[in-house]
């Protein structure tokens, strides 16, 4: 029984079946890769764990719970936290407080009334907030607005928000789509560490086949909305199902 | 200090010093004078200046912080002034139950108006807002005339029953709003001089609680329940994916700038005790929009200043007439002098919403942040030049 547990979901658009009776497992504390060619559903799978997209029928349970008809919000305070293919974070604010809203989120619940008081005489939030910053190498840049960020940043602060609220499952949508080799190294590197340290379960869509291979324990192979295989990585690799759902996305 | 920062308990006292000893800074010319008659310091325009400012502030929560343009402010602002003509009404001319009433009404129509109108952002958002203000504003002009009083507006009587006051004075007049005795419309003049400066009991009143209002704003921007009104402007995606629901903030959020604007009509009618429909137009929502963006719409101090351009601007421009010009320029030929005021005139007068609308091009095209970006701009102007002058100096210069 893993953590995270869909049944049998199916979504349509229209007349297209962006979702065909889905099946998943991601088992608490390992990171699950979930792959396939364009327009194989994962986006839409990851829109229905988030509860951005309610899907016509199935079911999906998160630790014991069903996700099903709660709102983003919600499911997030339930311990899902999700990263953006584009970094989505606070860009008007300060690097401290984009960090510090998660800590406040995950310690007052979904909204709270707290117009009186002053954000310098939280200093348990202030300490957590340091703390995470410290850990993603951003501490001296704590003061610059979030726009300023270069766009490795960006990631890393999203990242830090995400971490900072202490997830028990982080969804990460292409987390290096559209960087450069250096970045995209690096973002392994942070996100190995994170596992390693402090041991998240990961749930990846991952169109880079380096970063699927070397970060996955478990890869699910989506094609055309269903899932074709699921397994440990090096067997996912030779797999003639895997070979031909990429073969014949690449002659189209 | 005060549960606040440096700067912000400095800008507090900044405000505090203007608004105590606002009738000698806007009276700065002697009666009599040529230029008298761009003194301000009179108890009606000060009290203007004050009560507007307590609405852009509380319109600046809102707008400043979430970046929900509401475009029926106004409503509240006239639901405050009928409560409190209401209270003079029924139970007292004491202006303290009057102005606690028009919060607290106002505060209960703001909800259910922003329960209805946050469903939506955007454009959408400000539709709605603005479609409920009008309608608020037909009501009251037609249908709830036993209420609002319809075209005339809502006044006292001397039927009034004023169950904890007199109905009428002893002179058989309808008596003033007052505070515990003392008139609203009571002033202290002082002759100086060639200047006269009036201490007006009203004035004094709607500061304090300017000030009060001011306070609470500075401890809203500073508090995380400001953090997160920010966040939602900034982006409301995240909000949802950190978990937060931005729905009760800027309800929230909303119900407080109404409860402002409340504020704003209770003294309103306490200054003068009658209300009418034509305060919920439109056109007075539109003007606090303008207010908060002329002065820069997320600053502390910016709203309170575009208020009082805007009140300066309608009570003083629209003075200047075609004899006043022709005076001015007297100086020059004839010929040369008409055309000169020809030219001037459509600006002043009854022209000047013209004055006032292209000053307001000029600042939203060259200042988006308001008259407060004007002022960091000039002072960033001149600490630059002090500090060239400073490295100049301290060069050594080559011997000769």
């Amino acid at each position: 029984m893993g953590i995270l547990e869909v049944k049998g979901i199916n979504k349509r658009f229209g007349g297209l079946q962006a979702l065909g009776d889905v099946n998943l497992s991601v088992a608490e504390n390992t990171t699950h890769a979930i792959i396939g060619p364009n327009g194989a559903g994962k986006s839409t799978l990851l829109n229905v764990l988030v509860g951005k997209l309610i899907p016509d029928s199935g079911s999906v349970m998160f630790d014991g719970q069903s996700v099903l008809g709660r709102k983003p919000h919600e499911i997030n305070q339930m311990g899902i936290s999700r990263v953006f293919q584009t970094p989505e974070i606070f860009a008007d604010l300060t690097v401290m407080e984009n960090v510090m809203i998660p800590c406040f989120a995950k310690r007052d619940g979904a909204f709270r009334m707290h117009a009186i008081e002053s954000i310098f005489s939280e200093k348990s939030i202030r300490q957590q907030a340091d703390a995470i910053l410290d850990d993603v190498n951003m501490t001296e840049k704590s003061n610059m607005l979030a726009s300023s960020l270069s766009r490795g940043d960006k990631r890393r602060l999203e990242m830090a928000m995400c971490l900072v609220q202490d997830p028990k499952l982080l969804l990460l949508d292409e987390p290096t789509a559209g960087m450069a080799r250096a970045d995209t190294q690096n973002t392994i590197a942070l996100l190995k560490e994170i596992r390693a340290k402090r041991g998240i379960t990961m749930a990846i869509i991952e169109h880079d086949m380096n970063v699927v291979f070397s970060l996955a324990e478990r890869i699910t192979v989506l094609a055309q909305g269903t899932p074709l295989v699921e397994d440990i990585p090096e067997k996912i690799k030779g797999h003639p199902k895997v070979r031909e759902a990429y073969l014949g996305e690449a002659q189209v | 200090m005060l549960g606040l920062e440096k700067k912000d308990f400095r800008l507090l006292l900044i405000v505090i010093g203007l608004t105590l000893f606002a009738p000698f800074l806007l009276n700065p010319f002697p009666e009599g004078s040529e230029l008298a008659q761009f003194n301000a310091g009179y108890p009606d325009l000060m009290q203007r200046f004050v009560i507007f400012g307590i609405f852009a502030i509380g319109f600046n929560i809102l707008f400043g912080l979430t970046g929900y343009l509401s475009f029926g402010h106004a409503a509240f602002l006239g639901v405050g002034s009928y409560a409190a003509v209401w209270m003079f009404k029924l139970l007292s001319m004491n202006v303290l139950p009057a102005i606690f009433l028009s919060v607290i009404i106002a505060g209960l129509f703001s909800l259910i108006i922003g329960y209805v109108s946050l469903r939506r952002s955007g454009i959408y958002f400000s539709i709605l807002t603005l479609a409920f203000a009008q309608m608020s504003f037909a009501l009251a002009y037609s249908v709830l005339t036993p209420i609002t009083g319809g075209e005339t507006g809502l006044q006292l009587a001397l039927s009034d029953p004023r169950i904890f006051g007199e109905a009428q004075t002893a002179t058989g007049n309808i008596p003033v709003p007052a505070l515990f005795g003392l008139e609203m419309r009571s002033s202290l003049e002082w002759d100086v001089g060639g200047w006269l400066f009036t201490f007006n009991a009203g004035y004094y009143l709607a500061a304090f609680f300017m000030i009060v209002a001011f306070y609470l704003a500075i401890r809203i921007f500073r508090s995380p329940f400001g953090m997160m009104l920010r966040a939602i402007k900034s982006n409301q995606t995240r909000m949802a994916y950190t978990g937060l629901n931005a729905r009760p903030y800027t309800l929230a959020a909303f119900v407080i700038s109404g409860m402002y604007a409340g504020l704003a009509g209770g003294l309103m009618a306490s200054m003068d005790p009658l209300a009418g429909a034509e305060r919920m137009q439109w056109t007075a929502s539109g003007e606090v929009v303008l207010m908060t963006i002329l002065g820069g719409a997320g600053t502390l101090i910016g709203p309170v200043l575009g208020a009082g351009m805007i009140k300066y601007f309608e009570n003083i421009f629209s003075k200047i007439n075609s004899t006043i010009l022709h005076d001015w320029f007297a100086f020059l030929p004839d010929g040369l002098e008409d055309i000169v005021v020809a030219m001037i005139y459509p600006f002043i007068g009854k022209g000047w919403h013209l004055t006032l609308g292209i000053m307001f091009m000029l600042v939203v095209i060259f200042l988006p942040g308001g008259l407060v970006q004007g002022g960091q701009k000039l002072a960033g102007l001149f600490s630059r030049k002090k500090a060239e002058d400073n490295t100049k100096s301290s060069a050594t210069e080559p011997a000769e």
